[in-house]
């Protein structure tokens, strides 16, 4: 199983009573009174570092992603992140999870940054290709909820074509039309990089995922117990399309932090851990929940299960034990390192999935408290699970300028 | 009353429910759907009205070929076709009265009347509409009418918990229809096109409308040719469902004027 690095980007410093004051983490957080700009340029430089860190400690693949007036994270574009490190590192696999296409206006743009970002780091880009939040898409970015994946298919159809094209073409979209395609430069990786879908558990993604044979990533922050039915779901879609089960074709994000001991662990994390469900996930229903992003299909299915749901609804994290966020619901993987290697085996078993992206700096957690718990991982976690899957199943959707990773830079980095 | 499933000329469908006899007169609804209530049985007394379902609202993939105001008034310019409809009296209410004010706007022929019922269309920034798909709950409750009686009404769920799911799917499409074209702000020009509203218009809103506030009835009257403006004491935005009798004595009385 592959350890991806992947960084949020979040605010590590939103006041205690902010869930109480504001309505929303994300689209209304008044940036005058809680983004302080000396704070980001202190976050922006840590990020980055935090990154370069674990590229050092031989994770690999690095990442991170897009988001918009956001106080979990604000990457903004991704690109730009991912230029940086295509140009730190040299052997990471640099996944972008990644770029929301029906933002891009044209979408030709995508096209042309990861074929850039591709060059730049001789093949190492992984393209995610979401369809976006409602949050991001039509409240931040304004796009018409009923057009948002209209859009996406388009903007997808488009970029696929300039990467693959033997000459140029016109395009003759609705939302995009272009007289000359003709891209300078096209990617190393051919026929593309690979391509991540990344989503929520719509079934429209997972059959654009299988008919693609691209690969789907769920980006949760609920943890394997909550995510059983859906991977279930798409593991389901996969077969129905007679395609093999490879673990490698699905991705997924779960937040993990190593101590030394199980003890050390819930003393270090438990406060972050609290911060993130509390704080970063107080995302308004009004907006996560706008009439006309979901498909007819979709939303029959939603309201089958019980009501529209917002997958970033807070939990009430105030008083919330380790225990019943690592042992019971199993939303974190935290501990010692054998109890992550243990959990980490479990969660790779039961969703059969081959990508792990790991979201390890959380909420309020800060630079040193974020390499410690990069560090333990990489040297004492890292080498149990990354042979996982590997005699059994060849990964068909990593960036073929990518090399693996040597973990003996550990000790020495560490 | 009844129902009729119509093709149009487009190939679109279209969905009408028609009641009442006299002179032709279409009703274009709000954001919350269809619903034959007590106004259109008012005005089914006198006139023979037309009350379609606004396009996309059952089956979204319609959306597709109505990307603004200029299809969906070819849209209803098909519609009356389809119905054998040659001019009629079209009255709007919200959503519904901006794309009465964009049909009277492009086929100024086939409207004989204008009414609009507290309209959206115009934009001031001074004076910004909210997005009522956007907003809290609460916050949906307090500005959706004048009386709370009547919005608990329009919001209640049906008491068969096993139609539930339906119904909120229904409102969720019916929402989105609406957003399809307005999206995020409710302004699509319409004033530059004001000027080819030639025809009669009376203006009606609620004095105490907290979703389009009722400045933009001055500002519809300013910009329309030929208007003329009601202001509806005690009632919010449902003008026409607050103060049902009110409001159809002053549609009446335009009319016949």
């Amino acid at each position: 199983m592959k350890s991806i690095w992947f960084h949020l980007q979040g605010y590590r410093d939103l006041p205690a009573d902010f869930e109480d004051r504001y309505e929303s983490v994300w689209v209304t957080p008044p940036t005058d009174e809680l983004c302080d700009p000396q704070k980001v340029h202190q976050y922006l430089n840590w990020n980055l570092d935090e990154l370069d860190y674990a590229a050092s400690l031989g994770f690999d693949g690095i990442g991170t992603n897009e988001h918009h007036q956001n106080g979990y994270g604000f990457p903004v574009s991704p690109n730009q992140t991912g230029y940086y490190l295509a140009k730190s590192t040299t052997d990471q696999a640099i996944v972008i999870l990644g770029n929301t296409l029906p933002l891009y206006n044209p979408p030709i743009r995508v096209a042309e940054e990861i074929a850039y970002m591709d060059c730049l780091s001789n093949g190492r880009v992984v393209s995610g290709m979401p369809v976006g939040t409602p949050m991001d898409v039509t409240h931040c970015y304004g796009i018409t909820p009923t057009e948002v994946r209209p859009r996406y298919f388009e903007a997808h159809d488009l970029i696929k074509q300039a990467w693959t094209a033997d000459k140029e073409f016109h395009f003759n979209g609705k939302y995009t039309k272009l007289r000359h395609v003709n891209l300078w430069p096209k990617p190393i990786q051919k026929p593309h990089p690979p391509i991540w879908l990344a989503g929520g558990g719509s079934v429209e993604t997972w059959d654009f995922a299988a008919q693609n044979n691209y690969l789907y990533s769920y980006l949760s922050f609920g943890g394997r117990l909550a995510a059983q039915s859906l991977m279930d779901g798409y593991w389901e879609v996969v077969d129905a399309h007679g395609l093999d089960r490879n673990p490698y074709r699905a991705g997924f994000a779960q937040i993990v932090c190593v101590g030394e001991t199980d003890a050390e662990a819930e003393k270090l994390y438990l406060e972050h851990m609290r911060y993130f469900y509390k704080k970063s996930l107080h995302v308004a229903r009004h907006y996560a929940a706008v009439a006309g992003y979901n498909t007819k299909a979709s939303l029959q299915a939603a309201m089958k299960r019980g009501g529209a749901g917002n997958p970033f609804e807070a939990i009430d994290p105030g008083t919330i034990t380790w225990s019943e966020l690592v042992d019971k619901s199993k939303r974190v993987i935290g501990g010692s390192p054998a109890t992550v290697v243990d959990h980490l085996k479990e969660l790779a078993k039961d969703l059969n999935v081959g990508q792990l992206i790991l979201l390890m700096h959380i909420g309020s957690m800060d630079h040193e408290l974020t390499k410690y718990s990069t560090r333990l991982y990489a040297e004492e976690v890292l080498p149990h699970v990354r042979d996982i899957w590997k005699d059994q199943w060849e990964d068909h959707w990593w960036p073929s300028g990518a090399k693996q990773p040597q973990l003996e830079k550990a000790a020495s980095a560490g | 009353m009844e129902t009729q499933q119509l093709t149009l000329g487009s190939g679109l469908p279209a969905d009408v429910m028609s009641g009442g006899s006299g002179p032709a007169l279409l009703y274009l609804h709000n954001h919350l759907g269809r619903d034959w209530d007590g106004f259109l049985d008012a005005l089914a007394q006198v006139y023979t009205v037309y009350a379609p379902r606004h396009p996309g609202s059952d089956e979204p993939d319609e959306l597709s070929s109505l990307d603004g105001f200029a299809d969906l008034a070819l849209y209803y310019d098909d519609l009356l076709n389809a119905l054998g409809v040659e001019t009629a009296i079209v009255v709007g209410h919200s959503f519904g009265g901006m794309a009465a004010a964009e049909f009277a706007a492009h086929c100024p022929q086939r409207v004989e009347k204008l009414v609009l019922i507290d309209s959206l269309g115009l934009w001031l920034d001074e004076t910004p509409i909210e997005d009522i798909s956007g907003v809290p709950a609460p916050r949906v409750s307090t500005i959706l009418s004048g009386s709370a009686a009547l919005t608990e009404e329009l919001l209640s769920q049906p008491e068969d918990p096993a139609a539930i799911p339906d119904f909120m799917v229904s409102r969720f499409l019916s929402q989105a229809a609406v957003s399809h074209f307005i999206w995020p702000i409710p302004d699509r020009d319409l004033r530059r096109r004001l000027y080819r509203i030639t025809m009669p218009v009376l203006v009606i809103w609620g004095e105490d409308d907290q979703y389009v506030p009722p400045v933009y009835a001055a500002e519809f009257e300013a910009g329309l040719p030929d208007a003329q403006r009601a202001m509806i004491a005690g009632a919010g935005h449902m003008p026409h469902l607050e103060k049902t009798e009110v409001v159809i004595e002053a549609i009446t009385r335009f009319l016949n004027g």
